[in-house]
């Protein structure tokens, strides 16, 4: 019972986070380091994961057009 | 600063806080079903009120970069999968699902809790009402006047959620598929924000940054949809040539 509660927790958590393109989820993780590294070089990089975010939903929307044709 | 002058600056610091808590509250429970999300939502209220009653005014020894940080990668995350979604649904189907009360494609449960809805409301709430207890708290305490600071905030607190109740009403006419995008701008615009904001980064403008957010991703998910769309039309004309 406590497995298959463990199981359904890591699927939902996994659904959540990573759905149906784990890309985009590890771009923006890639992308909030960019800008934390950044930042602590006193760059300003607040620009940074919206464009990330913008960029990556591109990319996938043209996977998934490619894989519908 | 005298006690009105606290009063009024808690009450307009706090509008600002609430109004995010309800646009995610009112837009997750539209899409997602409401009982899940008061579940959530009251949920979020109830820790927030414990954490209130342990710490008092130590409140602002709480973490709040760190939680920012988190709850914004994950709003972040999630919305743009909604953002995602949405552009494919209106890009094919265009704006359909007016009046439907439940996502039954999204993976919605017909019993037992929702944990998407339970989760993202809980976190919203959560959140923001740890902005307004240290917005309470650091200008009650700077200005000695406590009483007026909780007196602002709660006035706030009432207006904006009776305002986000009236609105729901409206909100649940929009098609469900424009619906789901508008929502994914939304949470991806708040996740950003807090997400950059956790990180110590400060934004352009402070909080109006959120409406430049907004725009930004409406501006992105307008144009893949006018994209997507311009493709399947060209493609419906090379199938008829061919």
């Amino acid at each position: 019972m406590i497995l298959s509660w463990l199981k359904g927790f890591g699927r939902f958590w996994y659904g959540f986070i990573i759905g149906d393109d784990w890309t985009v989820a590890a771009t923006m993780a890639v992308a909030l380091l960019v800008t934390w590294l950044l930042h602590t070089a006193a760059v300003a990089a607040w620009w940074l994961p919206p464009v990330a975010a913008v960029v990556v939903v591109g990319a996938s929307l043209q996977r998934s057009w490619r894989e519908a044709r | 600063m005298s006690h009105s002058s606290v009063f009024v600056t808690t009450f307009l610091a706090t509008c600002v806080e609430v109004i995010e808590m309800v646009i995610i509250v009112v837009g997750v429970g539209t899409v997602r079903g409401w009982r899940s999300t008061w579940l959530g939502a009251g949920s979020g209220l109830a820790v927030l009120a414990l954490l209130v009653l342990a710490f008092g005014t130590a409140l602002t020894a709480v973490p709040i970069g760190v939680l920012r940080l988190v709850v914004g990668s994950l709003l972040l995350v999630f919305g743009l999968q909604w953002l995602r979604k949405g552009i494919l649904r209106v890009s094919a189907n265009g704006l359909r699902g007016m009046g439907e009360r439940t996502a039954s494609g999204e993976g919605v449960p017909a019993d037992g809790v929702d944990w998407t809805a339970f989760v993202l409301s809980f976190k919203g709430v959560l959140l923001e009402g740890l902005e307004v207890a240290f917005i309470v708290v650091s200008f009650g305490l700077t200005a000695q006047a406590l009483p007026s600071a909780i007196l602002g905030a709660a006035t706030a607190f009432v207006v904006i959620a009776t305002a986000g109740l009236l609105a729901r009403g409206v909100v649940q006419r929009i098609p469900r598929s424009a619906l789901q995008l508008l929502v994914g701008t939304l949470l991806s615009s708040f996740g950003t924000f807090w997400a950059v904001q956790g990180l110590g980064v400060t934004w352009p403008g402070d909080e109006a940054a959120i409406l430049a957010l907004v725009g930004w991703y409406v501006l992105a998910a307008v144009g893949y949809v006018g994209l997507l769309r311009q493709r399947a039309r060209s493609l419906v004309l090379q199938d008829a040539r061919g």
